[in-house]
């Protein structure tokens, strides 16, 4: 964890700002890249691990959990899963009927898939922000980016995506049209037709990389604002029972992730118990602060108590960066559709 | 080392002026609109939280930078 001097605190950022990077390094040939400096040597053919493994696993998450729901749909009351797969794919098709008025079959699929994926993407940012990094990091994984969206090259990967989209529905739909609408469209006359193309082409690449930057910035703030309250709180660690916990009298200054898994269970297992009506609210909070500052002290409670407000500011912000990139989409290829 | 402070504090002021002048107006409009035809009501708010979220971008772009400057680029610049 990070100490009082700026020197550290800059590293354990910057640390959190690191992806896991396999690539082709000049001195030791395909590897994993073991420091920051080491990935910008690696060049423009690398790879990033973290970023690929997770978005993957969380679209065959959403598509395995979606075909079990589609398999099982009848005409009757829908429960528990169904019910909740129904409820996203109304509002979707709802969306959709409202901003596309062309025909194609694919824009809803299209647009079920963005919401959901970018949606749990986002979603990984509530996981506390040192819990995956230090697992991975007791069995030898060093570098660790859990949410994929607050890496460009997944959010303007998905923006690149849509504008070949874009391209593609254009040229189909319009045809000579769509060379039309580039050059005659603002000022319809032949001697402004480099003025025009200039013009409309600016305004057409502009579409994907607002769409790709925007996800990208908002999910990026939200991630360093997590990582300076846990800086922030995580100072104090280290000086006795009341200042750094039970983890600063057993572990000293050194980090065990376990320990901090073992603590995280165990307020998540009271969170449970009270979801479940087992036990009284009043009794799950007190639980949950004697569990934590017994984990890291009085300091780690109130991070925690920040970082929870954080997070449910932050909800609000992952939901509608999906759905302001779905929306967005649609509308694009709505245009794309449209002829004049 | 101050100019990156200075150069952060503007950013992040600016954007929060922008984006407060932007989303009063919006709001504003909002209950208006609803005001005079309240069956709009339930469009007309999905539609806001659409346009606040594309005002939001850009403040929340510029916090994320400025926390940047000031947790990483400024202390390295000091040094």
């Amino acid at each position: 964890m990070a100490g009082e001097n700026p020197a550290s605190t800059t590293e354990y950022i910057q640390h959190h700002l690191q992806n896991l990077v396999y690539g082709n390094h000049p001195d030791t040939g395909w590897s994993f890249a073991h420091s920051a400096q080491e990935a910008a040597e690696m060049g423009f053919m690398a790879i990033h691990v973290d970023s690929m493994a997770w978005s993957i696993g969380l679209g065959v998450i959403f598509c395995t959990a979606f075909r079990f729901a589609a398999l099982r749909a009848t005409t009757g009351v829908p429960t528990g899963l169904l019910n909740f797969v129904e409820l996203i794919i109304e509002f979707i098709d709802g969306s959709v009927k409202d901003s596309f008025h062309g025909s194609n079959k694919m824009v809803a699929p299209l647009a079920l898939t963005i919401f959901v994926w970018i949606f749990m993407m986002n979603l990984m940012d509530l996981l506390p922000v040192d819990l995956v990094p230090s697992i991975l990091g007791t069995v030898g994984v060093h570098f660790q980016k859990i949410v994929p969206s607050t890496d460009p090259n997944i959010t303007m990967g998905m923006a690149l995506g849509v504008f070949i989209l874009m391209l593609y529905y254009s040229i189909k739909i319009k045809g000579t049209g769509f060379i039309k609408e580039l050059t005659m469209h603002p000022f319809n006359h032949w001697a402004f037709i480099p003025i025009n193309l200039f013009m409309e082409t600016v305004g057409l690449l502009a579409k994907p990389f607002s769409l790709g930057l925007r996800l990208f910035g908002n999910m990026y703030a939200g991630e360093m604002i997590f990582i300076l309250i846990a800086m922030m709180f995580a100072a104090g660690a280290g000086t006795g029972l009341v200042a750094g916990g039970l983890h600063a009298q057993l572990f000293g200054e050194h980090t065990s992730a376990l320990f901090w898994l073992v603590i995280f269970v165990l307020v998540v297992g009271v969170c449970w118990m009270n979801l479940k009506g087992k036990i009284s609210t009043g009794k799950t909070v007190l639980l949950s602060a004697i569990f934590m500052t017994l984990g890291g002290g009085v300091f780690a409670l109130g991070g925690g108590l920040m970082q929870w407000s954080w997070a449910v500011f932050h909800i609000l912000v992952i939901t509608l960066q999906a759905f302001i990139f779905m929306v967005l989409t649609v509308v694009y290829l709505s245009m794309a559709h449209e002829e004049h | 080392m101050e100019l990156v402070i200075i150069a952060a504090a503007i950013m992040l002021g600016l954007g929060a002026l922008g984006a407060a002048i932007g989303m009063g107006l919006l709001g504003g409009k909002l209950l208006e609109g609803t005001a005079r035809q309240p069956e709009l009501g339930p469009m007309l708010q999905g539609k806001m939280f659409l346009l606040a979220g594309l005002i939001d971008a850009v403040p929340i772009i510029g916090v994320g930078i400025a926390m940047y400057l000031i947790f990483v680029v400024a202390p390295s610049v000091g040094a």
